[in-house]
């Protein structure tokens, strides 16, 4: 009896793929994100740009984090002058394609940590690790996961990204600049940051090893 | 030295010493935060103490090895999943409930333990130490076994709990503000249907939508909210005020006091209408553990009570989840003779 049901659905799934779309294919990700190079680089590790607009790593992230950021930037549920034009080209299949090989690119080490000194390094510790709660900051590992590498689809890794790609982002929560997470959970933190604060944890984050998934 | 209000408010200015002032300042700071995100400000006649923090504890006057354990305490308090199959056999942290590392008003901050201890405790009806109350959490809302008294652990945690009360005169009389997970009114009506729908919607992201919650390796980010990997039968949270008051004061994580009343109070219903794994005061019978238990605390879960959308007796089963035995030894009467 119990099998009926699993049968039922497996002829169900494999009736739809054939309409809807094929599994993700990381191989054919790679091609597709031959247009992505520029910035992201061969390696997905993007760029920390100092002063300038930083391109994330994306290599090694969650394929379903990169998956809604790209449906966000078709949709306008996040904006990026850079961003939308690139992913507008991309049609559904390609999009799964992209975010499983970055997905299953490793994880490259963030810039934008040189040079700190170490006040601004403890207390961008102290925020990842264990947050402020006078100013109600809950600590990025809360939703973030061990060590901020990551939790699921929801919650990417942050550990080891560029810091500049990170202050820029807590940045636009703050400013209501980007607002496609879910239930607002980032952007009500972000608002309770000060601007020490957020390059603080962007910086300690940088210096961090980064996410495997 | 006491962080209080009413300390900085009779002193006057002059009198403070300069680290009582620094003291005074950290506390109006966390409840000018409170108040902006809509926690009551502490009434004339409440004790306010914001415990000292883990950085704190680097500049303290204490002996070194004192430091060393009060770390360990903090390291169990924050991880008790190093203790997973000894003494824990759910997903859970102490700080999956106490957050902000046990030291937030409204998120029952543990401090109040320490200097309200030894104390009658009506859930076991005898007097309880401050480790009889730390092994309580272990027994029910760990699901596991409690660490030893007087053990290298048990004595570890114990010391977080009173560092985090330092400065705090024993048995208060004024009441603690932000004590406990203070349950706004109940609503007339509690709704299973509602609180479904708002689970989903507010909750589910982080806790799943079977309540599953969210683990990384061997570590839990999102805690299972009802399940084998949730809290058993006899944790105080299965009660739906105190589920109510949790979920009102603290979620979603870095929202406080956004959901309503009544959202709360559905989500907790429903919350309290899943299963989860048996109370260890279990006798073998759902009816006879519920008559025992009833008056003193399952007339507030729904422990024993038939669920409304498919006739099942909550709580009617010998599942003790990953826990391979039902009751631990901790759960004994005291008499005193």
């Amino acid at each position: 009896m119990k099998k009926i049901p699993i049968l039922l659905t497996a002829l169900g799934l494999s009736s739809c793929s054939a309409w809807v779309f094929a599994e993700a294919d990381a191989e054919r990700g790679a091609a597709s994100a031959a247009m992505c190079m520029a910035c992201h680089q061969a390696d997905g590790g993007g760029m920390n740009i100092a002063g300038g607009e930083s391109w994330p790593r994306l290599a090694g992230l969650s394929a379903t984090y990169i998956s809604k950021q790209l449906h966000d930037y078709k949709s306008g549920a996040r904006s990026n002058a850079s961003m939308i034009p690139f992913a507008s080209m991309l049609d559904e299949q390609q999009i799964e394609d992209v975010a499983a090989y970055y997905a299953s690119l490793p994880a490259t080490q963030g810039k934008g940590s040189e040079g700190a000194d170490e006040a601004t390094l403890n207390r961008g510790q102290q925020l990842a690790e264990r947050g402020d709660w006078s100013a109600y900051i809950v600590s990025c590992k809360s939703c973030h996961g061990p060590d901020s590498q990551g939790a699921g689809g929801d919650f990417p890794g942050i550990s080891g990204q560029h810091a500049g790609y990170i202050e820029a982002q807590l940045q636009a929560w703050k400013a209501g600049n980007r607002k496609n997470d879910t239930q607002d959970l980032m952007g009500s933190i972000a608002r309770r940051m000060s601007d020490d604060d957020i390059h603080a944890v962007a910086v300690w984050l940088a210096s961090q090893s980064p996410a495997g998934n | 030295m006491i962080r209080t209000l009413s300390y900085a408010a009779l002193s006057g200015t002059l009198l403070l010493s300069v680290n009582a002032s620094a003291k005074d300042t950290t506390t109006q700071q966390y409840i000018d935060t409170l108040t902006e995100l809509g926690y009551p400000a502490p009434k004339g006649n409440e004790l306010v103490h914001i415990p000292p923090t883990m950085e704190d504890l680097e500049s303290a006057k204490l002996h070194p090895e004192l430091k060393r354990v009060i770390r360990r305490g903090y390291d169990l308090f924050t991880n008790t999943q190093q203790l997973r199959g000894e003494n824990v056999f759910n997903n859970m942290n102490c700080s999956s409930c106490h957050l902000g590392e046990g030291r937030m008003p409204f998120s029952a901050p543990v401090w109040p333990a320490a200097v309200t201890l030894p104390n009658f405790r009506g859930k076991n009806d005898h007097v309880n130490n401050l480790e009889e109350r730390i092994a309580g959490c272990f027994t029910y809302s760990m699901n596991g076994k409690p660490p030893e008294y007087g053990s290298d652990n048990m004595l570890a945690i114990s010391a977080y709990h009173q560092w985090l009360a330092k400065g705090v005169a024993m048995y208060p009389e004024k009441p603690i503000y932000g004590r406990g997970f203070p349950a706004p009114d109940r609503p007339e009506e509690l709704s299973y249907a509602r609180g479904e729908a708002a689970f989903e919607e507010k909750c589910s992201v982080c806790h799943g939508n079977d309540g599953e919650g969210l683990r990384v390796g061997n570590e839990t980010v999102f805690p299972a909210t009802w399940g084998d990997m949730s809290n058993n039968w006899g944790a105080g949270i299965v009660r739906i005020f105190t589920a109510a008051g949790f979920i009102k004061n603290n979620m979603p994580l870095g929202q406080p006091n956004s959901l309503s009343d009544q959202e709360s109070w559905d989500i907790a219903y429903y919350m309290s209408n899943q299963e989860r794994p048996q109370d260890p005061r279990y006798t073998g019978d759902v009816a006879e553990t519920l008559k025992n238990t009833e008056a003193r605390f399952h007339k507030h879960s729904m422990y024993g009570q038939t669920r409304e959308t498919d006739g099942h007796v909550l709580g009617d089963h010998s599942n003790t989840g990953e826990k391979p035995f039902l009751k631990p030894d901790s759960i004994r009467s005291r008499t005193f003779e």
